[in-house]
């Protein structure tokens, strides 16, 4: 009772020690960054409804997120399979697979993503047409005439851009994925191989059913990191002329010189994405963590 | 023993791991039924041993013979060898992404070529026999230690080995749950299966085993029936050792 009595004073200047502990924590753990990034977008939502330049500029850009999420995800998906290939090449026993695996891997990381973009889609693929060409051409003399007509007749003008680009990215970050794969693998202890082979597993009966699923459960949040990784990196391909965001943002500056609202518009749009992706990546991990056994 | 009708011949066989010399020129054979349990000092070659039968480890030299083939190294006759010998783990080495049912169907489906059904049934009659038919639903870390390892031998036992090895089964349990296991393993024994155990349990070897293994540094020192093992060694190494072990 008396401590409750002497209490009461502190109590009557506002706050109690304990209530104003708490408010501490909260103060402490709010995420204001958030609270910030929630300002910027009802500060841009309220320029796209009231001021008419950023507004057409936002209708204009909107046009090419078709292009840039599509882009990702195929690019994305097809990186996925080259990953995981590669990763398993990487820790392979076969010479050849390994080192041609490391081959890639090494090739990739030392070279930046914008030259690799440039080379596979200008000088990469128009030489494997080249290739393919000249493969037709000895078809032909060989006598498999209606065989080789495909080969002959494909020319490079008709491998649009947007196919080079999706190329260009999943080759590239194929590199990437294949690392992440390789950890991923080597991160199940050695038991469970030993295990599974001690049963007449093949290899790879004990890599499919066995190690991968294990694997694949652990890599999935680094995975989803460098999804919104390439969802970034996809703006490197407006320098193929391919009609992303970030493409159709700078013809309109260029025409327009409204290179504030252009590129401001750009940049939240690409934030939108990238912070929500970010969440469902965080969701994923906790997720993970409440069902680790 | 002529070495034709044995379960499991080993003749000769090394391992060297880089300078390191695991198994160093071993002899051993298992004839069909027998039960050996492998004893000897940390490091003198016991796991190496056991995983040689198994090709687990690849052996430097030497031979291994199991049930009258040869073991070697083409990957499908290697597996349909592996396919019949059961192996037993220290770390349990269960599959966590699979219930427990799964872990025991799996090879059967995708080894033995069993029918989902099929497998299921094998399954759950292996899960009554080491004594934990309620789990068949649950997720590995969901067991206790002494469970999860008998798991690993219901998992082992519903491909019909021919013949079961057990790399220390009770070394990574807590003191209480070692029974349950051993008592699994003594039935198994009683059951006329072929074993091979490598144990520190010496009241299961005394109990269970046909003939005793006695290794040390990569060699079979001594190899006789328990109660002479246990009360006439004849080799000086071997008193040595017994007389560390049993003197608590």
């Amino acid at each position: 009772m008396s401590i409750e009595e002497r209490a009461e004073p502190a109590r009557s200047f506002g706050l109690s020690e304990e209530s104003r502990q708490r408010w501490h924590a909260r103060f402490e753990h709010f995420p204001w960054w958030l609270a910030g990034m929630g300002v910027l977008a009802v500060l841009v939502f309220v320029l796209i409804t009231t001021d008419p330049d950023f507004n057409q500029a936002f209708s204009i850009i909107r046009a090419g997120l078709t292009v840039t999420i599509l882009t990702t995800i195929i690019a994305f998906a097809v990186a996925i399979l080259f990953g995981l290939v590669t990763g398993l090449g990487r820790i392979s026993n076969n010479v050849l697979f390994r080192n041609l695996a490391t081959f890639y891997v090494e090739l990739i990381r030392g070279i930046p993503m914008l030259v690799l973009i440039f080379f596979i889609a200008l000088v990469a693929i128009p030489g494997f047409v080249r290739g393919l060409n000249a493969l037709g051409a000895m078809m032909l003399e060989a006598g498999f005439g209606s065989l080789a007509t495909p080969f002959i007749s494909l020319e490079i003008s008709q491998v649009d851009m947007n196919l080079r680009a999706i190329i260009a990215l999943s080759t590239t970050y194929g590199a990437f994925l294949a690392e992440i794969f390789r950890a991923g693998i080597q991160s199940i202890p050695k038991g469970q191989m030993e295990a599974a082979r001690s049963q007449g597993m093949s290899y790879t009966q004990a890599m499919r059913y066995v190690i991968l699923p294990q694997a694949i459960r652990n890599i999935l949040p680094a995975l989803g990191n460098d999804f919104v990784s390439m969802l970034k990196d996809s703006s490197l391909v407006s320098v193929l002329a391919v009609r992303d965001i970030t493409q159709i943002a700078r013809l309109y500056a260029g025409r327009s010189f409204k290179f504030p609202e252009a590129f401001s518009i750009l940049a939240v749009m690409y934030l939108a994405m990238t912070v929500a992706l970010s969440f469902l990546v965080k969701a994923m991990e906790k997720r993970m963590r409440q069902n680790e056994r | 023993m002529n070495g034709k009708n044995d379960m499991i011949s080993m003749r000769n066989v090394k391992k060297y791991f880089d300078s390191v010399k695991a198994l160093n020129g071993v002899n051993l054979s298992v004839e069909k039924g027998q039960v050996v349990v492998i004893i000897g000092p940390s490091g003198s070659g016991k796991s190496t041993l056991l995983r040689c039968i198994n090709h687990l480890e690849k052996p430097t030299s030497g031979e291994v013979w199991v049930d009258g083939e040869l073991v070697h190294d083409h990957p499908k006759r290697l597996n349909a060898v592996r396919a019949e010998i059961g192996m037993v783990f220290q770390l349990f080495n269960l599959y966590p992404h699979l219930t427990v049912l799964e872990n025991i169907t799996l090879a059967q489906r995708i080894v033995n070529n069993r029918s989902k059904q099929e497998a299921a049934q094998v399954a759950q009659a292996q899960l009554e026999r080491v004594g934990i038919p309620e789990k068949a639903n649950a997720y590995p870390t969901q067991l206790s230690g002494g469970q999860q390892q008998r798991v690993a031998i219901a998992r082992a036992l519903a491909q019909n080995p021919k013949i079961m090895l057990f790399d220390e089964p009770t070394s990574a349990l807590d003191p209480e749950m070692i029974k349950e296991v051993l008592d699994v393993m003594l039935d198994l024994a009683r059951a006329g299966i072929t074993m091979v155990v490598v144990t520190h349990e010496m009241g299961f070897a005394r109990a269970a085993a046909d003939e005793i293994v006695f290794m040390d540094h990569g060699q079979i020192v001594e190899q006789a029936p328990p109660t002479e093992f246990f009360t006439k060694p004849h080799q000086e190494r071997t008193q040595t050792f017994l007389s560390q072990i049993l003197s608590h």
